[in-house]
Formats: structure tokens, sequence, C-alpha cells
């Protein structure tokens, strides 16, 4: 059961995989793992990313200029799990690399490659219903958005389709780093707490320990993606090092093993 | 559908179905006919089997295959406001008289059907006809879609709106409909088109708007539809996303060739006066592709009027030198909406090249997918050299000085015209006026 929160808040890391390359990428994920996290955000670069705020954005340039595909983010998904069995894998990306390779075709050499689940920014519910479909033949769990602005009745179909867990963005907005997190993500967490059982995975903001803290308050996980990107950025030449340092310094403050023992979440 | 490309019929989700209940607008007698074919398509040049078929499967913003919305979740349910929104106002006598009023009024309708008689009898062959929408107030055929989403914005109570601007025409628009009802008004632009689209840029910022550069990508079109949409994932509550061609996320495909239809419900009026026939041809250029399905929407249902659109064939055929998303792409997800993308191997997005920024997009309208596939509509590219060659003749034949994305239809009745029979008619859309293009046209022509 690799998509399983152990602590909580658990800890979702994202990264740009290309970003400055694939081997270093990989070396930052298992740092990751090894300082604590507990689901790693396979993040695949793409040309055009509209949800994301610059620091991603650099990012994929960055991974795109070594021409980074998401066949070899799967390659490099098959690696990592190879090192880390408990962990979950999750791929993030924009659609259309996923429509170039074939739905049915990323979703077998996923799950071969021993990924948990994906995550498809620009694809809503009511777009998914091939790739649910796909999802399921293949025992993947699709991780869906919702966000402060999805009305009650969205937040039912997004959590009806979600298995995993579902991912709650904290504020209307690019991913980057925020100040304080807003009322809103508090609010959201509350109202999907209504209609699911499933974790709910706090992101979109999340760059410090107190911050990460803070969301353990209400959510069972979050999400640190920009921050993390950020400090590979500053930290030529020792990103992997560095990504370790950081979430150590994340999860400084003691996280309690979950309440009713490990959130099962498929 | 779901996510994935399919040549298959569409099927249908309950839910989405269900929300297509309020949407009557969205079907349409095209898209009844693609989707009811027994395998989404019809081979070309045949009419459509629909009138005969079962009652169409309903889904609302798909043309065919093609369409949809696949944008990140924040968005969703400001796209349902507007479709909602959007819905109503088009059951409303008094929107649609207001609407009327000010394109009469305030952006010059109805544009005349001009005949274009020296540029016929140097062509020899059929009889040219041009649909003048640029001499619409602020130089373009933009303006329909500004006024009529101006006022669903109105409508909506939102006092803020962005939009994306590649040749700088529909930014200009934007910000004139901004200025005319008052509203607060950013425009996105990348850094090269706003180099080269100059004069626009001045001219939005006199207007009030605040021009922002886009210095990512291409730093054209693409990228300030990024961007845009990045401001509006951010200000959704406050803010209209103000698209401005038949591209996105649905609604805005129909909304936007809703707005334009004015162009192809005019032209077929004037050309029965004029010829008390219908034209054998029509020719338009195509970006997104707004200005060409706004001329083709009433002629559609008269299978013998052929159906030309024109993309921007730029400097070569290879990935990157064009913008000839039917002739270099392949169905994917760019921007909001399945369509004709060109793209690599991998699925990323190609750089697209053209002299004319207003079609330097690698994606095209679903609407325009749908009739390439159904045969019902050809398009065909012009290059860059052709596109200015055609400006100076129809500079100096009939004194218009045509916008370079007009100006590649113009190369294409160039080509056309000869081959054609006396009696035959054609209508030309020249969709924008050339002024804003003056520094490009020099550095190109060497006339000076």
């Amino acid at each position: 059961m690799p998509l399983t929160f152990y602590n909580k808040p658990g800890l979702v890391a994202y990264v740009t995989c290309g970003d400055p390359d694939l081997v270093t990428t990989r070396a930052i994920v298992l740092s990751a793992i090894e300082a604590g996290a507990d689901v790693i955000e396979l993040g695949v670069p793409f040309s055009d990313p509209v949800a994301d705020g610059p620091v991603i954005q650099r990012a994929s340039e960055r991974a795109l200029k070594q021409r980074t595909s998401l066949a070899e983010v799967l390659t490099l998904a098959a690696e990592i799990r190879e090192h880390a069995q408990s962990t979950g894998l999750i791929v993030f990306s924009y659609l259309n690399p996923i429509l170039r390779l074939g739905l049915g075709k990323f979703c077998k050499v996923a799950r071969a490659a021993g990924v948990d689940g994906a995550l498809v920014t620009d694809l809503p519910v009511e777009e998914a219903r091939e790739y649910l479909g796909a999802m399921q033949a293949h025992d993947l769990a699709p991780v869906f958005l919702a966000a402060p602005t999805s009305p009650d009745a969205r937040l039912k179909r997004i959590a009806a389709a979600s298995r995993g867990f579902v991912y709650a963005v904290s504020r209307t907005g690019v991913t980057g780093q925020r100040q304080q997190l807003a009322d809103d993500a508090c609010k959201l967490v509350t109202r999907l707490r209504r209609v699911t059982k499933l974790p709910v995975a706090l992101g979109f903001g999340i760059s410090n320990a107190e911050q990460f803290a803070q969301v353990g308050e209400f959510a069972d996980a979050g999400v640190v993606g920009s921050a993390i990107v950020e400090t590979i950025e500053r930290n030529p030449g020792r990103e992997a090092a560095a990504v370790g340092e950081f979430v150590r310094k994340l999860l400084a403050r003691d996280r309690q093993p979950s309440a009713s023992g490990p959130l099962q979440t498929t | 559908m779901g996510t994935v490309p399919r040549t298959t019929r569409v099927k249908v989700p309950s839910l989405a179905a269900k929300g297509a209940a309020g949407m009557g607008y969205a079907h349409t007698k095209f898209e009844k006919n693609a989707l009811s074919s027994s395998n989404g398509r019809t081979r070309a040049g045949q009419p459509a089997s629909a009138r005969t078929g079962a009652p169409a499967p309903r889904e609302p913003g798909r043309f065919g295959v093609y369409g949809g919305r696949y944008v990140p979740e924040t968005l969703m349910a400001a796209l349902d406001e507007l479709e909602r929104e959007y819905a109503k106002a088009r059951r409303d006598p008094k929107f649609q008289k207001r609407l009327d009023e000010l394109l009469r009024t305030f952006a010059g309708r109805p544009t005349p059907l001009f005949f274009a008689r020296r540029l016929t009898e140097k062509l020899g062959g059929a009889k040219i006809y041009l649909k003048r929408e640029d001499l619409l107030h602020t130089g373009a055929h933009k303006i329909n879609n500004c006024l009529g989403q101006g006022l669903l914005v109105e409508r909506m109570g939102k006092h803020r709106v962005i939009a994306e601007t590649g040749a700088g025409q529909h930014g200009v628009a934007t910000a004139t409909v901004c200025a005319l009802l008052g509203f607060e008004c950013v425009v996105y632009m990348g850094t090269e088109d706003m180099r080269r689209q100059e004069l626009n840029v001045f001219r939005m910022r006199l207007l009030g708007a605040e021009v922002r550069g886009v210095d990512s990508g291409s730093r054209t079109l693409k990228d300030a539809i990024n961007e845009a949409m990045r401001d509006w994932v951010t200000n959704v509550r406050t803010t209209h996303y103000l698209l401005g061609s038949v591209l996105g996320a649905h609604p805005y495909p129909t909304v936007v060739r809703d707005f334009h239809r004015v162009i192809g419900r005019e032209a077929r009026a004037q050309i029965l006066k004029a010829e008390s026939k219908l034209p054998s041809v029509l020719i338009a250029c195509v970006g997104g592709g707004s200005n060409s399905i706004g001329m083709f929407y009433d002629f559609l249902d008269d299978k013998k009027v052929r159906l030309i659109g024109v993309e921007a064939g730029g400097r070569g055929d290879a990935l990157g030198d064009h913008a000839a998303r039917f002739r270099g792409g392949s169905p994917g997800v760019l921007q909001g909406t399945y369509s004709y993308v060109l793209q690599d191997s991998t699925g990323q997005i190609a750089l697209t090249h053209s002299v004319s920024a207003g079609l330097d997009y690698p994606s095209v309208g679903p609407e325009h997918a749908a009739l390439r596939d159904a045969g019902r509509a050809e398009y065909v590219p012009a290059s860059d050299a052709e596109a200015l060659e055609a400006t100076t003749l129809l500079a100096r034949t009939e004194g218009i000085i045509p916008a370079l994305e007009s100006a590649h239809a113009v190369a294409e009745a160039v080509k056309r015209a000869p081959k054609m029979r006396n009696s035959e008619v054609m209508i030309v859309n020249i969709s924008g006026r050339g002024d804003k293009d003056i520094g490009i046209l020099r550095e190109n022509l060497k006339i000076d």
C-alpha cells in the first residue's frame, strides 16, 4: 500500500523531472524519501504550464532543454520504485503529453513501473471518463484537484472520482509560495470532509515548517512543490543534499503517527 | 468522451448530458451533423447524413470529437457561470437589442460587401467580392466579439477584464470596449508581438489599458494566452477573461462564434441582393479562426458554397517555420480545448512562425477541426511571401491595405480566382486593415 500516509501530516513532495537532468532528479527524489516524504509527485515538464507559477515554469524550461519526456519519467519511476517500496509515486502532468503517448499505454507502462496514481492538472472530472476507465483497468489511483471555487456539487463529483487522496488547492492562483495560508484552505478542507472519507492533501503555497505544521491541524497531508523546486534551482551541484536538508527542516516539528493507524487511501 | 482523441463517436457521460439540457444554443446544425454520422465523420465533400440520423447526442461544447473543457479545476466554476449567463443573455431581447445598437452606432455595422472590379479583371475568372470588416471601428472584426462579451461582463457584475492579443487587434478592441463600459483592462501580449505591432501597443495604452509583456516561450500569442490564464486562475472571482478567438475551453468557442456570425449573415443577404445567387467560394484566414467561422457559419447549410480557410504557411514546411495546423499538426489539447495542434513526438507544443502575428498560433478553433474532418471546409496555407505580395496587389488594384492576416485570404483568392468561371462569385473576408502592419510592411516590401 504505497499510497498511504503513515504520519500526520503526511508530506507529498513535488519535483519537476529532468531539472536539471534525470540522473539528478533520481538522487533528489531518493534524498527526499530518506528525509521523510510519504508521497512523491513526479512532475512531467510541459511547454505551456498554465497552472504553474514562475518557479515551476523555469524548472519546466530547464527540463525541456534536456528533452525530458513522459516516457523517460516513467522509466525514472521504475528506478525509484526499486529503491523505495513503501513510498507513494504519483505522475503529475498536463494532459497533452499523456494523450500523445496514448492513454492506455501510459497507464500500462506506469503500472509496470510501480507508479501508484496520476494527477492531470488540466483534466477536470467532466472530461475524465475514458481516463478513469483506463486508470481503473490498470489499478492506478486518479487524484483530482479540488479548488476553493468548486461548489459543493462539484466537490462531490471530484471526491467520487478520486482514489488515493484528494488534492485540495489552498487558494485561487498558480503554484508558488505564499506568506500565509488563506482562509480559503481551511474552509475547502471542511467542505471536502463532508463529502469524502479519503485523505485530503493541501497544496499550493506551502514553503516552511510553520506552514506545514499548520496544514496538519486540518488536512491529512501537505503538498510542497515550488519551495522544493526553488531549493533545486538555488543549489546547483548539490541539489539532492539540499532537498534532503530542506525536507528534514520542514518536518522538524514532531509528526504524529496517523491517529487511526496508517490512512488507507484506496 | 473523456479525454482521449478518437475518431469514433463521442459517448456522452450522463452528468455532462444533463448539463447540456439547458444549453440549446450549443447544438447547432453542424454539430448535429457531425455527431449523428455513424463514425463522427463524413466523407470529404459529402453532405453530412444528419437529418436522417437518430437524435444527436447532446454534449455541450463538443464539435464532433473536438472542443471540450480542459482547464484547472479553479476555473471550472467561472466557465459554468459564463455558460449560464450567456444562455440567459441569448434569450433576453434587451441584451440582443443593446448589442445590435452598439454594433450599429458604435462599431459601424453593417459593413459593406464591395465588388473588387479591378482585382477581378486583373486575375480573370471568378467575380471577387470583399467583405469589409476592416472598416469597423478599431480596424478589425474583433470588436463584434468584444462588444458581446463586454455586455456579458456587465451582466455578471464583474469590473476587471483581461485579454490576450497577438496582432494587437483583439487587445485594442478589448481596451476600447473596456473604456466604453468602464472596466479595468489588462492585456497580455508577447514581447515579440509588442515589437512587431508597436502601434497597437500604444493604442491600447492610450485607451487606458495596461499592456503586460510576456517574455516566455516564443513570446507570441500562445504565451500571452498562458499568462492570461494564470491571471484568470488567480483573480477568477473578480475578473472576466475576454478571450479573443474561437479557442479555449467551452463555452468560449461557441460564444465567440455566435458574436461573429453577423459577418456571414450580412454577407449572405448582401450577395443575394447583389448577384441574386450564392457565392461558389468563401475565403477567410484562420489563426484561432474567429473571422472565418463568423463568415462561414450562416453558409454551412448551403452545401454548394465551398468554404476555404487559409492558414499561415510561414517561411517553410519544417515544424517551427509555419502555423499550418492542418498540414503539420495532429489532435491534442492546448489551452483548454481539444483540436489540431502543432506538437512534437512527446506532446510538447511546437514553436510557430508567421509574418502575421494574428495567425502565429499552434492550435486552431475546435469547430474548424470538426468542419475539416467532416469535409465541409477546406484549409490551405499561404506563405509569408504570398501574403506580402497580396497586400501590395490589393493596395494597388483596389486602394485597400489589408491586415497581414487578411492578406493570407487574398493570396488564396489570387491562386483560385483565375481557375474559376466568370459566372462564379467568391467572397473574401477582409477581416482587418493593415495600418498596424506598416512597420513590418516597410521592413519587407522595400518600396521606400
